[in-house]
């Protein structure tokens, strides 16, 4: 018996099954956004402090939470690729950064136009602020490092030696910045003796939290989709290639 | 040996090591000229721009690390060699770390003088920068093996390397903070020499597995 993960290694298999579940991640992902955003903008209360910029934090806490959980995807597929050679791992890899990275880049935006109205100024140097900028450049060296090395199978293979270092060194910088103290709230919704949050901000947390990881999943699957075709399409124009070079050279001899 | 060779070459070649120190102090005289000649200001901000500029001119001699003995074929040699590439890729930041670091942590003090810093820091400075330099060169390794065969490798490093460095660099500076507040606090000294060791031992395995990879 075959895990899914095997199974999956097939990328003809990947093809068929994604492209199939493929419409129903979108339309779920839509749906559930539509309810969050509802939810957030219609039924949620106005915070008794912070009024109506509360419902920033429905678009930001989803994203860094993605921020980090694409992070952790990479780092597992760079483990994939390495250790167990998966054939679909890189692909897994290289399709999140950009969407990691771009979520990341949503998180600190929206937390920094929540911090204006909130703390008074758009950035300071707190700690998760700065990890999660950090963070962020971690996904640019990431794709850098991928887009400027030719062979891709090489490419493939050093960034995920970077992503396993980038995992290594990220609790330790985040250690390190939180040396200093910290604006931030500390964790809230998931913690030991239960949430801290009312649940009237819960619901539409969770469900625009729910939302954005289908959304993630959507555009991951969709990336991945993307990726697969391409290198299909590079390997028939290798083959072209390789044809029409074999053909020039049997007229040559002729 | 590997280290000896390295350390000549570094020192007979000559360029290196000296553009590495220019440009540490060129950074240093630079930035009164920008923020203005205030003593007081200068002499508080002193350790901060002392350690940042230092990172930045580590920096400059890291893409040589590896690709001049891979462009002449030597690292091929020592790849086949008895020595463990580990070994090899932990030599070789060993004697960046000597041509590079020390010799940039021994000039910090008279750039420290520009600077207006109180010369009873200047010890601790030193020392918290001779702790601290070894992670800056092994986990400088680890960009320098990963960028070998890439485009642009000298900037791309950079974008590597530097997020790395925020560690050793947030505990130098509460280093050199704690030892010379009251009590002389030790334990963000001892974490900086916790960073440097974690560096020396992961640093050459990381730098080993992507040298590997390019060797093929």
């Amino acid at each position: 018996m075959q895990t899914v993960t095997q199974r999956l290694a097939n990328p003809t298999q990947f093809m068929d099954l994604s492209g199939r579940i493929l419409p129903w991640l979108v339309g779920a992902a839509a749906a559930i956004i539509g309810y969050g955003l509802y939810l957030s903008f219609f039924v949620a209360p106005p915070d008794y402090q912070q009024g109506e910029t509360v419902r920033i934090m429905y678009i930001h806490v989803p994203s860094a939470w993605l921020a980090m959980a694409a992070y952790t995807l990479i780092a597992i597929s760079a483990f994939g690729l390495l250790v167990f050679r998966h054939p679909l791992a890189d692909v897994s890899a290289k399709a999140a950064a950009p969407i990691g990275a771009a979520f990341t880049f949503i998180a600190l935006v929206t937390g920094s136009l929540w911090g204006r109205p909130t703390w008074g100024t758009y950035w300071v140097w707190d700690a998760r602020l700065t990890s999660v900028l950090i963070l962020f450049f971690l996904y640019l060296g990431l794709i850098a490092l991928r887009s400027s090395i030719e062979d891709e199978t090489l490419a493939a293979k050093l960034t995920a030696i970077l992503a396993l270092v980038g995992i290594v060194m990220l609790p330790v910088i985040k250690f390190s910045v939180e040396w200093g103290n910290t604006l931030h709230q500390p964790a809230s919704v998931l913690r030991l003796g239960g949430s801290t949050i009312d649940p009237s901000i819960l619901k539409p947390l969770l469900v625009m939290a729910l939302g954005f990881t289908v959304l993630f999943v959507a555009l991951h699957v969709k990336a991945m989709r993307n990726e697969i075709l391409r290198r299909r399409v590079k390997a028939l124009q290798m083959a072209e290639v390789a044809r029409a070079q074999a053909g020039q050279l049997a007229a040559a001899a002729e | 040996m590997l280290v000896k060779r390295d350390l000549r070459l570094a020192v007979r070649q000559g360029g290196a090591l000296g553009t590495a120190l220019g440009f540490y102090m060129i950074v240093v005289t630079l930035l009164p000229l920008g923020i203005g000649a205030d003593l007081k200001l200068l002499s508080r901000i002193a350790p901060g721009v002392l350690w940042i500029a230092l990172l930045l001119s580590a920096l400059l001699s890291l893409p040589r690390v590896f690709a001049s003995d891979y462009e002449d074929g030597s690292l091929d040699i020592l790849a086949t060699g008895a020595l463990p590439l580990e070994l090899v890729a932990a030599a070789k930041a060993l004697a960046h770390w000597i041509s590079t670091g020390v010799p940039l942590a021994l000039l910090a003090p008279v750039l420290g003088i520009l600077l207006n810093l109180e010369i009873g820091a200047y010890p601790v400075l030193v020392a918290t920068m001779l702790i601290g330099t070894p992670a800056v060169s092994f986990i400088g390794a680890v960009g320098a093996a990963l960028t070998l065969k890439a485009h642009r490798g000298g900037l791309l490093i950079a974008l590597l390397v530097l997020p790395l460095y925020v560690p050793t660099l947030v505990f130098g500076m509460a280093a050199i903070g704690a030892l010379l507040g009251p009590g002389g606090v030790t334990s963000p000294f001892l974490i900086l020499t916790a960073i440097s060791l974690f560096a020396v031992i992961l640093g050459p395995i990381a730098a080993a597995a992507a040298l590997r990879l390019q060797m093929q």
